[in-house]
């Protein structure tokens, strides 16, 4: 196993202990689900490593036509799928006992669900095409185009519109008072860690992938 | 037909599909901006030659219009504006994804192989895209009367409305027309190209939405103003990504 796995799954552990003993600011409303901090907002961060690195993978196959690319942008992207999940999951529970709903019609909350149906699309697309190479070159330029378009707009989009969400519409984010030097010192852990785990949760899928498609030309063979 | 093209024409009457002699273009040195001409003049004839599914278009907006008037149940002019705006960017991106879909679903294999050896892949989707913006502004348009006719005209600044029109029909067919070929590669390309196009499109609409409801209202331009530079960086950016990566598709 190589030292960044053990730095991940260190990261983790200290930022999942920390993360619920250090001492927080005490906030009015937020209490202790400020806490979430820690566990939320490294999803989206280590998402959108993941699925940047998904498109360098696609923009890659696009130059070389080596289905190896592919295989790690499908797998980049499940990877980073699964992140954004993880996010609106934890988004979800916080914003029930902060803002006193599951979902609400906000810039930040439609941001996520629509980079998830960008990769549920991404999915269906490689799903309904058969022919390997096909598959890698359309869904490598569905990737590309998808991601381009529309995840700048993510970051830009919230600044236009009102939000109740931390770090927009003049609520305070992380960037200033909000996030203490203690908090920062479980923060940053968490975000490196939880990318490293992303990484890592890639690579064995991609080891998976390789793995049976060996099988199946074996199978094929025999 | 650009003039350079026709006058090595042997036989233009011969194509169904009014595309020109495969010899013409190795010949003649011809520009990107004639190709695209002269694509765009292939769609429209091509259109106008099978005008089923112009006809079953300008239907669907009708059609759909007269839904939304029955079923919200109202008389013209009592329809709130926020509900009006809404059932109208529904209407048209439907439309838009009816339009896109025979874009590049309508083209038979053997066509686009034909095509593929005659122009550059560059003005192919250019040309489509261009046409599509016209096709959808021109549904648009329509839908406009249609609404105005059973629901009302609530605008109050037509000017910024029908900025908001072209802008959305430019940037719908941008990324409607390349959506419309990557789904016609894939088995059960009309799902797909919804399920595709989508995520793609709500970025843009939330923000036309905007613009028209603020022209709707009559608000003062200045409000519209950052909205309207978005709409116009993002239709930059999806056109320019369009053009870069259609080359790619073409190729599979």
């Amino acid at each position: 196993m190589k030292w960044w796995k053990y730095l991940a799954a260190v990261l983790l552990f200290y930022a999942a202990i920390a993360g619920v003993l250090l001492p927080v600011p005490r906030r009015v409303i937020l209490n202790e689900t400020i806490r979430n901090l820690f566990f939320h907002v490294p999803m989206w961060f280590a998402m959108t490593v993941v699925l940047t690195v998904s498109v360098g993978y696609a923009v890659a196959h696009l130059r070389t036509n080596d289905l190896r690319h592919d295989t790690w942008a499908n797998e980049a992207a499940k990877t980073g799928t699964l992140f954004g999940v993880l996010g609106i999951l934890t988004g979800s529970l916080w914003a029930r006992y902060t803002w006193g709903t599951w979902w609400t019609d906000d810039v930040r909350l439609n941001g996520a669900a629509i980079s998830l149906l960008i990769y549920g699309a991404y999915f269906v697309l490689r799903a309904s095409l058969p022919d390997p190479q096909q598959r890698a070159r359309i869904g490598a330029v569905y990737n590309i185009f998808a991601f381009a378009a529309v995840i700048p707009l993510l970051f830009v989009l919230p600044r236009k519109f009102d939000s109740l969400h931390p770090g927009a519409g003049g609520n305070p984010a992380f960037s200033n008072y909000d996030l203490d030097h203690l908090m920062r010192l479980v923060f940053y852990p968490a975000v490196i860690g939880w990318i490293l785990v992303g990484a890592w949760l890639t690579q064995l899928g991609v080891r998976l992938s390789v793995l049976s498609t060996r099988l199946d030309d074996q199978e094929d063979a025999v | 037909m650009p003039s350079i093209l026709r006058k090595h024409c042997h036989a233009p009457r011969d194509n169904q599909a009014g595309v020109p002699c495969y010899i013409l273009s190795t010949f003649a040195a011809v520009s990107l901006r004639q190709e695209i001409q002269w694509l765009i003049r292939r769609e429209a004839v091509q259109e106008w030659r099978q005008r089923a599914a112009l006809n079953g278009l300008l239907l669907y907006v009708g059609g759909a219009t007269y839904i939304c008037y029955l079923s919200v149940g109202a008389r013209a002019g009592t329809v709130p504006v926020p509900t009006w705006n809404a059932l109208f960017w529904l209407i048209l991106l439907f439309s838009a994804l009816n339009a896109a879909q025979k874009s590049f679903g309508q083209e038979t294999p053997g066509r686009l192989l034909y095509l593929h050896t005659l122009v550059r892949p560059e003005a192919l989707i250019l040309a489509k895209t261009l046409y599509n913006a016209g096709l959808l502004l021109g549904l648009a348009l329509l839908a406009f009367g249609a609404f105005a006719l059973v629901l009302g005209n609530p605008v109050a600044d037509p000017g910024l409305f029908l900025t908001a029109l072209g802008l959305g029909a430019t940037g719908f067919a941008a990324s409607l027309t390349l959506m419309s070929g990557i789904a016609a590669k894939a088995a059960q390309s009309a799902t797909l190209l919804a399920v595709l196009a989508f995520p793609v499109l709500i970025p843009q609409l939330l923000l036309l939405l905007r613009i028209s409801k603020n022209a709707l209202d009559g608000l003062d331009r200045s409000v519209s103003t950052s909205p309207l530079l978005s709409v116009v960086a993002v239709n930059l950016i999806v056109a320019v990504l369009a053009v870069v990566l259609f080359p790619y598709l073409w190729k599979s």
